[in-house]
Parts: structure tokens; sequence; C-alpha cells
């Protein structure tokens, strides 16, 4: 006995209920590969990474991120990079930057020379 | 759009096995400091079960979701209504790719995400298993489930995973815009001809108890909840988000002259609480278990459209593709 709704599409599908022991109606890979997504707002602005598309190929990710990421709202470039392409760093690696905010040798705030000249100066007048 | 009445798995279920004291204390600092916690980051296995099953959970309930108003939209009254319904109904279709890809980065593929709703072993927000009578049930939909979704959803986009966090944050986006539209398509109702009035009553009258159905029963307070909380993957309690719900939207709807079927509904003014008569728990279980007005044909549509497309999907795959977990 096909499903009675009140939707008359759903009584067109002539679908029959699930049976109690479904097997699985999908096998892995019958929904693709994912896909990484980077959208970029305005020219100028830099693309950033938004979310996953899944796809059989490069071209429809790119359709798919397009009505998935673009829908509304402003964009003017999209990328689509296959995720398996990506080399992730470990996130226990993480310790190896924590020292970085601290080496005042790589900020121009770590180069304070004013009081030297104010010094040089005060010394120069007094000549 | 979402399903909250979100029913954790039993304690039992979850029994973790033995964690490593050393990382677990390190996991819940890092989210007792306020920190995300990342997929490939190390997490207990209780952590990562309930947070499939959730995030599972909350997928599934939008593309069922978008089932019972797709049937509104050759029926839509008017052009521009109909415009917005598809474009709603697009997003919850939207909301439910973001969300798969949340729950894929936790280990488990979309393909047996969709097995598991259509052989019935993972749930979707109960209210979908009603059936969307009229033009107005849309209206109620569109209005009122999604302003209880987004109360629900807020509330967990201050959880502690990165990847749901971040689905979460464009999704109550796009549900401004459906609670936006939804709230018109009432108005209109409410303020139109008696006949659009009569309809928009009777339809409130049905959806009533489902929505109070919608945050599920209250919590109890076990050694459970406490621990998922502490985790921060269950962000407020159920009671607390039905409160949140009613002082919100109560006064919307008695503010347009409709009535909502519940004598006892009034809001305590001298401890801000409202009362209400508890809906029937036992009816809520029954339908999740399946045998709501809709189940039924909500899981043989979804089902009919996996194999019926299957030969398009096979007809595009290439044999060197490779499946990776998303990063984020």
């Amino acid at each position: 006995m096909p499903i009675l709704s009140l939707d008359p599409r759903v009584n067109r599908l002539q679908a029959e209920e699930v049976p109690a022991h479904q097997p699985p109606v999908l096998i892995p890979g019958d929904h693709w590969p994912s896909y990484q997504v980077f959208h970029q707002r305005r020219r100028g602005e830099k693309h950033s990474s938004v979310g996953i598309v899944h796809a059989p190929s490069l071209e429809i990710a790119m359709a798919m991120a397009k009505e998935q990421f673009a829908r509304r709202g402003e964009t003017s470039n999209l990328w689509v990079v296959c995720t398996a392409d990506v080399l992730e760093m470990d996130y226990a690696d993480e310790e190896v930057f924590r020292t970085t905010p601290s080496k005042s040798y790589r900020d121009p705030a770590g180069y304070k020379v004013n009081d030297k000249i104010e010094a040089y100066k005060a010394r120069q007048s007094n000549l | 759009m979402y399903g909250g009445g979100y029913v954790p798995a039993g304690a039992e279920e979850l029994k973790a096995p033995a964690e490593n004291p050393e990382l677990l204390a390190q996991f819940e600092e890092r989210i007792a400091r306020g920190e995300k916690i990342e997929p490939r980051d190390w997490m207990p296995a209780a952590y990562r079960k309930q947070l499939i099953r959730m995030i599972e959970q909350h997928a599934h309930s939008e593309i069922i979701g978008a089932l019972p108003e797709g049937t509104w939209i050759t029926r839509a009254p008017g052009f521009r209504r109909k415009l917005a319904l598809m474009a709603k109904v697009q997003d919850e279709v939207g909301h439910a790719q973001l969300l798969y890809s949340a729950a894929e980065t936790l280990g488990k593929s979309r393909e047996d995400m969709l097995n598991d709703l259509i052989n019935g072993k993972s749930k979707y927000s109960n209210v979908f298993n009603y059936p969307a009578e009229t033009w107005a049930d849309v209206a109620v939909i569109g209005f009122l489930i999604d302003a209880a979704a987004i109360v629900n959803q807020v509330a967990n986009s201050k959880g502690s995973y990165g990847p749901y966090c971040r689905a979460l944050e464009r999704i109550c986006y796009e549900e401004s815009f459906h609670l936006k539209q939804g709230h018109s398509v009432f108005v209109w109702l409410a303020t139109g001809t008696s006949m659009q009035r009569e309809m928009l009553q009777s339809a409130l009258n049905r959806w009533w108890e489902p929505i109070m159905h919608f945050f599920g029963p209250s919590d109890t307070m076990s050694q459970h909840t406490e621990t998922l909380m502490r985790w921060k993957v269950k962000m407020a309690s159920n009671d607390v988000m039905r409160q949140q719900f009613l002082n919100m939207y109560v006064p919307k709807i008695w503010e347009l002259g409709l009535s909502l079927p519940d004598p006892a509904l009034r809001k305590d003014e001298s401890t801000g609480q409202w009362l209400f008569t508890e809906p029937n728990w036992d009816t809520f279980f029954q339908v999740i278990n399946g045998n709501g007005p809709c189940n039924r044909e909500r899981l043989a549509v979804r089902k009919v459209a996996e194999e019926r497309g299957a030969w398009v999907r096979a007809a595009l795959r290439r044999a060197d593709a490779r499946y990776a977990t998303p990063l984020a």
C-alpha cells in the first residue's frame, strides 16, 4: 500500500512505507567527496573559508558552492578546493607558536630608541 | 528551523571507557577557558558520541522540516509568497548540508547519517511529524516553530564544538529571515478576513501542543546532564528555553486578538515565570517512536528521494574520487 498524503505530489510518488529492518540505502562514496569553499565578499577583500560542499568534480563543487554560500548577500568570487588535497597542521602542534607573541625582536614595538635620542640631544646641548 | 526537544542518550548508552585523566583535565580546562574544540583535538568518547547524535538530529530536522512547508510551495497565495517560501525551504535544506558537514568532522559519514535517518535509528524533531493542513499552518510553522528554533540555536551556538558553532552562526542569520517572513504571513492572516482569522486560529490550536513539546520534557538534573552542561554540549535546560520562548512570543500572539488552547497559560508577574498546563508527554514519546500522523510519510519520501536519485549520483561519480573528512 503506497503512503497516502495530503500532498498530491507525495501521492504521485507511490512511495511505500519503510520496512522495519531497512538495509542501508546508501553505500560509502554515494554522496561524493567533499570540497572546502572559500568566499570573497567584495573585490579587494580576502577569500575566507566558509564551509564545505559534496560534489563529484570541481565544476559541480563550484555550482554547489554558488547555491550554498552565495544565495544572499554580496559575493564577488569563490574558490573550491578538494578536501583531500589540503594538508592540515596538527592542533597538538599549536604549542610551537606559543612563544611567538613574546619574540619582541620581530615586532616594530621591540625597537624603542627615543630615550637614546633624547639623551644624546641633551648631551649635545650641554656641550 | 530546528528541533529542539532533543532527547539525549541515556547515561548508560554514553558510558564512556575510562578516559586518560590528564587529557580529560586538559580538555575540560580548555572548555572552561571558553576555547573551542576543533575536529582533530582529543575529546572524550562520550563527548564525540553525544555531539554526533545531537548535530545529526539537528540536520535531519532541517531536511525533514522542509517537507511540511514544501507542500505549500505549489499553492502559495501569490508570487511573492511563493518566492519567499521557496527561498525558505531551500535554506532549510542548506542548513542540513551545513550541519551534516559539522557532524562529518566527528567521523560519521553523510551516507551513514542518512541511512540511520531512513531506518529510524536516529531521530529528528517531533514537530515535523505533523501535517501542514492549510496555508495558515505555514504561518504557524514559519513564525512560531522557527522562533522556537532560534531560541534553541542561539543557545547552542555558544557551545564548545567549533564546527557546530560556525554552522549555527550562519544558520541563525538565515533563520531571522524565516521568522520575519513567517510573522508577515501570520499577521496578514490575523488582520485579514474572518475566514482567514479562523483558519489561523484553528492552525494555532492544532500546533500548540507540538510547540509545547518542542523543547522536550523538563530535564532531570542528573549527573549526566551536569556533565553535558560542563562540556558545553547542552547550553540551557529545556525549561529555561521554553520559558524564554513563551515570554517572547505569547504576547505577540495575544496582541493580535488570537487565543491559545490552554486556559491556564499566564505569566506569574511575581516570579516572571509562565504557568501552563503540562502537554501530554505520552503523546510526545508516541510520536518520537514512530506513531505520529506523518512519521511514515516523511521517511518514505526521504527514502524514495535517495533511491530514485541514485542513478544521477552514480552517473556523475568518478572512479578516482577519494573521500576525506571535512576540515572544519
